[in-house]
């Protein structure tokens, strides 16, 4: 049963393109409500972590602090926490920028800068991690 | 009625939705707004993260570098800021999924909740702020 009137939905005769430039969810319109979910039950044990980490850096000294990340599993979950935490936020970036920003040469160009930033966040803190983790 | 059918002049005299400047201050909307800001916050912070880890890899000057700029006054403010949109974000962030799994949308239930999440993420703060800053370590 329609609510929307007379036309059945066969009959659209719209190309998947010309649905996309709409804005229409083009059939994939949960997964990033879905991934930004994952992420965030993911993050409520991570930042946890994270908190106890960074309590134990403030008492640490240079050498201390790298001993810490010299160990595997602290290692493991802070590369874990940063990848997680770096989606997440590229996640909700995304849909503040969806909001706030109309001008369309400007949310693209702010949509590729953070996703592009948030992937070389990720990355150089991974690399560093296990740098510190091998040294 | 076909939606399709319906004159462009009408639509443009359709009432539209009321903004912001309207509304008497809430609760509810005070945190929602918070939770974006300080999710935009916290990915600013993730830069910060990010020098952190490199500082550590790189070297000992390095990480005396970002030791100094987050004991300096700036530093401090920024660090307690972001401790607290931390824990609002967290506390905030498991009011959202408790929701998404269909519970506490009562009126009474989702101010209860919400006062929760603010004296929480205050109560967490200082908490950890009195741990960091015991044994003289900074």
């Amino acid at each position: 049963m329609s609510t929307g009137g007379g036309i059945p939905k066969h009959a659209d005769l719209q190309t998947p393109l010309k649905r996309v430039r709409g804005w229409g969810s083009s059939k994939s319109g949960t997964h990033h409500f879905v991934v930004q979910r994952i992420t965030a039950v993911a993050l409520i044990p991570l930042v946890i972590w994270f908190v106890w980490f960074v309590l134990a850096l403030s008492h640490a000294d240079y050498a201390s602090a790298r001993q810490m990340l010299h160990n595997p599993v602290q290692a493991l979950l802070m590369i874990v926490f940063v990848a997680t935490t770096f989606w997440h936020a590229q996640l909700g970036l995304q849909v503040v920028i969806e909001d706030y920003v109309h001008a369309t040469w400007l949310e693209i160009t702010s949509q590729l800068l953070v996703k592009f930033l948030c992937i070389i966040g990720a990355v150089a803190s991974i690399l560093a991690v296990v740098k510190v983790m091998l040294a | 009625m076909d939606n399709t059918a319906t004159p462009v002049l009408q639509q443009n005299q359709r009432p539209m939705s009321p903004h912001l400047g309207i509304y008497k201050w809430q609760l509810t909307m005070t945190l929602s707004i918070l939770h974006r800001a300080t999710g935009v916050a916290l990915s600013v912070g993730t830069i910060l993260l990010a020098w952190l880890l490199i500082a550590l890899a790189a070297g000992a000057d390095s990480y005396r570098t970002i030791h100094m700029f987050c004991i300096s006054p700036v530093g401090l403010f920024l660090l307690a800021g972001w401790t607290w949109s931390l824990f609002f974000h967290l506390c905030n962030g498991i009011r959202h999924l408790v929701w998404d799994i269909g519970w506490g949308f009562e009126i009474p239930r989702a101010y209860a909740t919400g006062w929760t999440v603010v004296v929480a993420s205050f109560v967490l703060t200082i908490l950890v702020w009195v741990l960091a800053l015991q044994g003289g370590a900074a």
